[in-house]
Formats: structure tokens, C-alpha cells, sequence
């Protein structure tokens, strides 16, 4: 028995380190989860793009559930979501508020000339501030926020068909259920 | 004389990188540069994840000091700005975490093996000092480990 101590060991050892490389492997260690799940979504007034003098904030927003998309014209991530908001935001049945995240406002609005504009309404978020306050650290983000201002669901990355058929899909179906 | 210049400026160039590198926050006094420092030197980057916010170079690293430098501004305390960013980023913000039921496994789980084979180690070493001298040295084939 003593004599298999050693071969012992090695399994677990085995085991274990064949554990870490599955655990990596299966999730993206970029996905901090949010503690904002949940939550009111933070209060936030920022500027529409383009039209600076005209705000949009969380009261004007409260009454439906929307999907809010952190973007930025820097963020290379966001050209390969891009496609999938364009074809595909429509089929939702929420409006899609873009974020522009830290962004010279030319410069988003050349690269939504140049990318098409998938958004109901976009606000930017020049400096970060409200940014920080939804916890966000990169761009792609995509929140959906509910009729009430709660924060349901978040995709930290880019939206993919997989994540859109069986994440966001699934949370906006949930949220009618909710609120029949 | 041009080349002169030219090698001075040549000489003066890491300087200006240097002064490039750091995000300068006027600092109120040298006692509050320190806090600061160290305040970052606890938190991680989210953006980068083996950097403190001391450390890393990344937009959100920047702009995430900014935050920490204007609440110490604001006369806030350490603790209230660390439940700051938990509460926007959780506890992955903090290199070193609060110790709870969810953490224990974290603080304790070293001590714990620690201990389970310093178990194993004396166990093992009594149950051969109690066999040792029964054993015949005549009889050790070698094999017996």
C-alpha cells in the first residue's frame, strides 16, 4: 500500500493541476462578475453625441428595459461586435442605448459613419466618469437595464450570435415574464 | 557646438519620458503622496488583473487614480474609497481580500495542506521508527522504501 503513496500523490497532483488548466480554459478570467447584477443601475446625465446641449439621464430612460452598449471609436473589439448590432438589435424588441466610453465625439461619430449606427439613442461618456460608476473597464460592455432601472445582465466583451441566442435573448425574455 | 547639442538633447530625452510616464495629481503634501501610493499599490487594475493600479499603464488604471486621488481630496477614508470600487467592481479590486466564509478557503487553505502533511509526515516517520528495529537488516531486499 505504502508502495502506491507515491503514484498516489501524482494522480492527485494530476488532477488537481488538470482542474486549473479545465477551469481556464472553460471561463475567461476577464469576466469579473458584476456586483451591479441586480442593482439599480447607477444615476447617470450625459450629453447626447453629437448634440452636446441636449442630456438624456436614468429617469429619462426608467419605463422599458433597454440594452446599453459601451463603445468607443478606439476599441477594436467593438468592430467585430458591430455586425452582430447592426443585423440583429432590431429583433430584440428593446431599444439599444450606445455608450460611447471615453471617446473624442469626431471620432465616434467618423467611425459610426463608417460602421453603420445600430443605436436608438447613444450619450457619451467623455471623460469615464460614468463609466467607472457602471463598473465598466473596457469596451465592448453590453448592460440590460429593466423597466425600473435595474441592472438584469451584463456582457463584459463582445456580443457574439452565441451570446445573443442564449444569454441576452433568455434576460430580456425573462424581464416580460417579470412584468407581464 | 551643434553636436554638442544634439548629445545633450540626446542626454535630456529619458527625462522627458519619465515626466510623460507619471500621471502628475498635485499632491497637497508629501504625506499624502504616500497614502496615495500605497492606497494603489493595494488595489488591482481590472482592465490588466496582475497590476496594481499603482503599476498599470491602462486608460482605466488612469482614470481609476484619478477617482482615488479626488475622494482623498474629498476627505474620504481609506476604507470608504476600497467599498467605492468594490461596490462598481467587486472584491477583485482588492489584492488583499477581506477575510469571510467565501475567502476562507483563500486565507486558510495554505495552513490547512500545511498542516494535513505535517499529519501525514509524523505519522509516517513514528510508523517506520516503531517497524525499524524489528526489521533485520539481513532481510533489506532495497526495494522496501
Amino acid at each position: 500500500m505504502s508502495r502506491l503513496l507515491p503514484l498516489f500523490g501524482f494522480l492527485l497532483l494530476v488532477a488537481l493541476f488538470g482542474f486549473g488548466i479545465w477551469w481556464n480554459t472553460g471561463h475567461d478570467p476577464h469576466d469579473i462578475a458584476s456586483p451591479l447584477i441586480d442593482q439599480p443601475a447607477p444615476a447617470f446625465a450625459l450629453p447626447v453625441l453629437g448634440e452636446p446641449e441636449r442630456m438624456v439621464d436614468k429617469a429619462s430612460l426608467l419605463g422599458k428595459p433597454y440594452l446599453l452598449n459601451v463603445f468607443a471609436s478606439w476599441c477594436i473589439e467593438c468592430v467585430h461586435e458591430h455586425p452582430i448590432l447592426m443585423t440583429r438589435a432590431k429583433e430584440l424588441g428593446v431599444p439599444l442605448i450606445g455608450f460611447n466610453y471615453k471617446d473624442e465625439p469626431a471620432d465616434a461619430t467618423a467611425w459610426l459613419a463608417k460602421h453603420g449606427n445600430p443605436f436608438d439613442t447613444i450619450v457619451a461618456d467623455r471623460d469615464g466618469r460614468a463609466g467607472i460608476d457602471f463598473g465598466v473597464y473596457a469596451a465592448p460592455e453590453t448592460f440590460l437595464i429593466d423597466a425600473k432601472g435595474v441592472i438584469r445582465y451584463k456582457r463584459i466583451g463582445p456580443i457574439t450570435p452565441d451570446v445573443l441566442d442564449n444569454e441576452i435573448r433568455p434576460a430580456i425574455a425573462a424581464l416580460v415574464k417579470d412584468a407581464p | 557646438m551643434r553636436r554638442a547639442l544634439l548629445w545633450l538633447a540626446l542626454c535630456l530625452l529619458p527625462a522627458f519620458a519619465f515626466a510623460q510616464a507619471i500621471q502628475p495629481l498635485p499632491f497637497r503634501d508629501r504625506a499624502e503622496e504616500v497614502r496615495f501610493q500605497k492606497l494603489s499599490a493595494e488595489l488591482r487594475c481590472p482592465m490588466c488583473q496582475n497590476e496594481t493600479l499603482a503599476d498599470s499603464n491602462a486608460p482605466i488604471a488612469h482614470d481609476l487614480r484619478r477617482q482615488v486621488f479626488e475622494m482623498m481630496q474629498a476627505g474620504k477614508s481609506d476604507d470608504e474609497i476600497k467599498a467605492y470600487l468594490v461596490a462598481r467592481y467587486s472584491q477583485f479590486v482588492l489584492y488583499q481580500p477581506p477575510v469571510e466564509p467565501s475567502t476562507w478557503l483563500l486565507w486558510f487553505g495554505p495552513a490547512v495542506l500545511l498542516v494535513v502533511g505535517g499529519v501525514v509526515v509524523v505519522v509516517q516517520v513514528r510508523r517506520r521508527a516503531r517497524q525499524a528495529p524489528a526489521a533485520p537488516p539481513a532481510n533489506d531486499t532495497g526495494d522496501d522504501w
